[in-house]
């Protein structure tokens, strides 16, 4: 088998071969330098792709600033709230904070990585497309509707309240507290970070797996120094991400944690500004929760290894894996197990959302223009959110390719992690921000849905630079050189030569910037009228009138659409056959 | 295979060889189109996404042609994605009226199965205007909204705060007194120049009959009794209920309650950040009991048809909720403003009310209440602290609440 699929790797190794010999012609006259080590330095004055990065951080700081801009000037006028925020409350709740967040990361990414290896194990089997595809529907459901679900098993009143109050002995006390909250946060996160450790061990070329293959590696050493190397890069930026997720958690904290002992400071912000409109107090908590999710992000990069990418061509016709029996049922428990925590609050949510009068709902004027309006106004942000990632993305590798040697700059730093922090930027605190900004200025109604889109492509960023750089600097790794050589820059290369291989981190980009959008809560509760309505906003509103059947019925709603979004979206990066 | 590409006998075996890895079918596609140095071809010595690895492998010759417009079916379907947006965009935007009140209310009033639709026709048809509801999510979210617009607002009128907001309100400077005498009936009595109630409610534990036999008769025994029998609450940071509960504890207990609080959070599953989560857990089964109004149990009977949820009654009384709409500084110009508050006391917007809102009106009504509506808990006593004593003591109250709830 192996000796018939063979005339790939000479050809490929011809190729190699022809560059090596393009670099030392042209080592004079082109702006290349192939060192000792095989490692190349670019000194391209102005690559295109930083301006891009420059372009889009510039972008994010000022719809951030903005908001800060507008909540600092109005916050001037009375700052006493800055000063009075620092209490012993405060210390609480930043404990609890942080210790949930950093307990609910551990308890998300730990599985994420054995779930994410096995599943890289058995590239194919039946059903493994729609698993994928299901682990970004989480991503969509609001919050309230997840721990719902999640109640419905584990609750006082759940499925399994039965069975465990057999074991127990007594009434089975529901899973209120800290465990209500950790169980919520690996349902949002465990299948996210899956996905991205996932996308992240696909870059693994297959030549690997064959050298691994021939020299009869086992499952250990494979792991050890195939796959383990991939994961722990993508490490940090997988755990920072679910960190500021869980950091940032509001309703989750709120309804499952059992009282206020379990308070997030976001509540603390979303107090400042809800009720007692301080603004200055709100900028103050917000700053400090972008220092420790900054000190804590920090400590994760330490946990990372720069891994040293692969220049040579993917040859091998295919991945040689070879689990062994065992190991193929390990795998398959875990993936089954994984599946069943995932799918078990959806299906929850699916079985009550069956109860409810489909068809009257389906027919309903409002719920079609919501679902209208949820499905572009996803589309858009999500649109918005890949371009801005792959700009940042583009230029974070260009600027890496200039400082291979010597420390990183800032603007490195900023196009790399420093987007991320976002997130931990509540939603209320950009829109109240953008709104004292703009109040003079222009109709606020009128800009709602731009708003929308903004805010939204921003918050889903950090999601899809996690999807699209393991891809992109795979791909520069193996394209860099060539592209130089022949000058091939700008539209064309990323047309001809990024594209092709960024489809597919694209489209997993594209689905979970669409999917979270599709979610999208804190944005649109503060720009939402009845004007613009989308289903999460009706959601909520069925909700708050008693109708809680239309909303389980609107949630199930929401799952499909954003299933069939997530579908077309990877239908559409697949790489297309003959 | 070999025999499908149309000028493989041309070039014998070794070109056309399954995988040649392009190199030579490269130089022959330059030789057809006469362009040696194109660098595209180039780039199929090393294609951009590696080599096709599946099992059964696109020859080369085929494969070109796809990746030269590989942008092409992706590009399609997001060209009109956007001009869809933007069509379905352009067409949520309202259009401009001539004669026309801009009322800001709380989402619950404009939708479908409330008071809005109701209630806008029948003001359009007294006034021959336009009447435009803007709606936010509730009534904490309204005053927020009318902050953030501070004097520029857009609102004529803002409908929807409740009397625990009034007095924060009021020191915004935005809202304008009212000019006519009002006449309304709530509990209680009414004196306020600035605004107008519209309606009025209580708060009540409401309880699930198919889960607790015995519910509690006091606000006492609520607090002291079986702390199996849990309660879902909502946070007063928060939510308006929440913040309720937080007074109506304060009323009974007055300095006591704090001790109150610390006997009650053993009966308390959760305290959710809003109404809608507290009810959902309520109405899942999750807890026997939760903090809503007096006339949750009308919306059962009437709308679902069901006595299964009852409002508890408690000998220290219930706590009262009036909701209120106050003209804007600069709705005070528009001269429909006034009218408004006029028809809002009157028949035509109070009939509306019970059965679309689920709170008493607080005008006169033409039409007889619904019958479920009498079979409701009618408090013996009701409890209510001024807007400005609230608004003196809300913060301390609540951090002592958490204070003791977070021990």
């Amino acid at each position: 088998m192996v000796t018939v699929n063979h005339p790939p790797l000479a050809g490929g190794q011809r190729g190699v071969d022809e560059n090596a010999t393009f670099a030392k012609h042209f080592r004079h006259s082109t702006p290349i330098a192939v060192l000792g080590n095989g490692e190349m330095q670019i000194r391209h004055p102005a690559d295109s792709r930083v301006i891009a990065g420059i372009v889009a951080l510039a972008a994010i700081a000022l719809l951030i600033g903005g908001a800060f801009v507008g909540l600092i000037l109005e916050g001037a006028r009375d700052p006493s709230g800055a000063a009075s925020a620092f209490d012993s409350y405060l210390f609480r709740v930043a404990r609890f904070t942080l210790w949930q967040a950093l307990l609910s990361t551990l308890l998300s990414v730990v599985p994420a990585l054995l779930v994410a290896r096995a599943l890289s194990r058995h590239p194919r089997f039946f059903g493994r497309d729609l698993i994928l595809q299901l682990f970004a529907v989480p991503l969509a459901l609001p919050a309230i509707v997840a721990a719902l679900g999640i109640l419905a098993l584990y609750g006082r009143a759940g499925y399994f309240a039965g069975v465990l109050t057999a074991i127990g002995g007594q009434g089975w006390p529901g899973i209120y507290g800290l465990s209500g909250i950790l169980v919520a946060h690996a349902f949002f996160n465990l299948p996210l970070a899956t996905r991205l450790f996932l996308e992240a061990l696909g870059t693994v070329p297959a030549d690997q797996w064959r050298l691994a293959s021939q020299l009869g590696m086992g499952a250990r050493p494979a792991f050890r120094l195939i796959e383990w190397p991939t994961l722990r890069a993508a490490l940090p930026g997988v755990a920072g991400l679910v960190f500021m997720l869980c950091i940032t958690s509001f309703t989750i904290v709120l309804t499952l944690g059992g009282g206020p002992r379990a308070t997030t400071l976001e509540v603390a912000i979303y107090q400042a500004l809800r009720f007692d409109f301080d603004p200055a107090r709100a900028v103050t908590l917000t700053l400090l929760q972008i220092v420790l999710t900054f000190i804590v992000v920090l400590a994760l990069m330490r946990l990372g290894a720069n891994t040293v990418g692969d220049a040579n061509l993917p040859v091998a016709p295919r991945r040689y894996l070879s689990p062994s029996i065992v190991e193929t049922v390990l795998n398959a428990a875990l993936i089954v197990l994984a599946l069943l925590f995932v799918a078990g609050p959806m299906a929850a949510t699916v079985t009550s959302g069956l109860g409810a009068d489909l068809g009257r709902l389906a027919g309903e004027s409002a719920v079609r223009q919501a679902t209208l309006t949820s499905a572009v106004l996803a589309l858009l942000a999500a649109l918005l959110s890949v371009a801005l990632s792959l700009s940042l993305v583009m230029a974070r590798r260009a600027l890496a390719l200039n400082h291979r040697i010597g420390a990183k700059t800032l603007l490195e730093h900023a196009t790399d992690t420093g987007a991320g922090f976002v997130l931990v930027v509540p939603p209320i605190v950009i829109g109240a921000g953008w709104f004292l900004l703009l109040r003079t200025v222009s109709d606020v109604f009128a800009i709602a849905p731009v708003m929308v889109v903004t805010v939204n492509a921003v918050m889903a960023m950090p999601f899809a630079i996690r999807a699209i750089r393991p891809g992109y600097d795979a791909a520069s790794e193996r394209h860099e050189r060539l592209c130089l050589l022949l000058g091939i820059t700008g539209w064309n290369r990323f047309r001809l030569v990024d594209w092709p291989s960024l489809r597919r981190p694209l489209a997993t980009g594209f689905a979970f910037a669409m999917a979270l959008s599709l979610g999208d809560l804190g944005v649109i509760a503060l720009f939402g009228s009845d004007s613009l309505q989308t289903l999460p906003y009706l959601l909520l509103a069925r909700m708050g009138s008693y109708r809680t059947m239309d909303a389980a019925g609107l949630a199930l709603l929401l799952g499909l659409v954003c299933l069939a979004l997530v579908l077309a979206a990877s239908w559409l990066g697949r790489r297309e056959k003959s | 295979m070999p025999g499908k590409l149309p000028l493989a006998p041309h070039l014998g075996r070794a070109y056309v060889s399954k995988r040649s890895n392009g190199v030579l079918d490269a130089i022959f596609a330059d030789q057809l189109r006469g362009n040696d140095a194109n660098p595209l071809n180039l780039i199929r010595l090393v294609p951009a996404e590696g080599l096709d690895v599946s099992e059964n492998p696109t020859p080369q010759f085929l494969s070109m042609r796809t990746k030269e417009a590989p942008m092409r079916t992706f590009l399609y379907p997001l060209v009109s994605a956007i001009l869809l947006a933007a069509s379905v965009l352009a067409g949520t935007w309202p259009a401009s009226a001539q004669e026309k009140l801009t009322v800001y209310t709380y989402e619950s009033f404009t939708a479908d199965w409330g008071p809005g639709p109701a209630v806008k026709k029948a003001f359009e048809a007294e006034c021959g205007c336009t009447l435009d509801f803007v709606a936010v999510a509730d009534g904490v979210a309204l005053l927020n909204r009318v902050r953030l617009e501070g004097a520029a607002t857009k609102a004529d009128i803002v409908l929807g705060l409740d009397t625990n907001l009034t007095a924060e309100a009021k020191a915004t400077g935005l809202f304008s007194p009212h000019g006519a005498v009002i006449d309304v009936n709530v509990p209680g009595g009414w004196s306020d120049d600035i605004f107008v109630p519209f309606d009025y409610g209580y708060f009540a534990v409401v309880y699930d009959t198919e889960k607790l036999k015995n519910p509690p008769k006091s606000l006492k025994e609520l607090v002291e009794g079986n702390a199996d029998e849990k309660i879902v609450i909502q946070d007063p940071r928060t939510s308006t209920p929440g913040l309720g509960l937080l007074l109506w504890v304060r009323s009974v207990y007055g300095d006591k309650a704090p001790e109150a609080w610390a006997k009650l959070k053993a009966k308390v599953l959760t305290v959710t950040p809003g109404w809608s989560e507290a009810y959902g857990l309520f109405t899942k089964g999750e807890a026997p009991m939760v903090l809503s109004y007096t006339t949750s149990p009308a919306y059962h009977m009437v709308a679902e048809n069901t006595e299964r949820y009852q409002a508890a009654s408690f000998e220290e009384g219930e706590y009262l909720q009036i909701e209120v709409a106050g003209i804007t500084t600069s709705g005070a110009k528009n001269p429909l403003a006034e009218q408004f508050m006029a028809f809002m006391t009157g028949p035509k917007f109070q009939d509306v009310i019970p059965e679309t809102n689920w709170m008493f009106p607080a005008g006169k009504t033409d039409k007889p209440l619904n019958p479920a509506f009498d079979k409701l808990v009618k408090p013996t006593k009701t409890l209510m602290f001024s807007p400005e004593e609230v608004a003196a003591n809300r913060k301390a109250w609540v951090d002592e609440w958490l204070s003791v709830m977070s021990k």
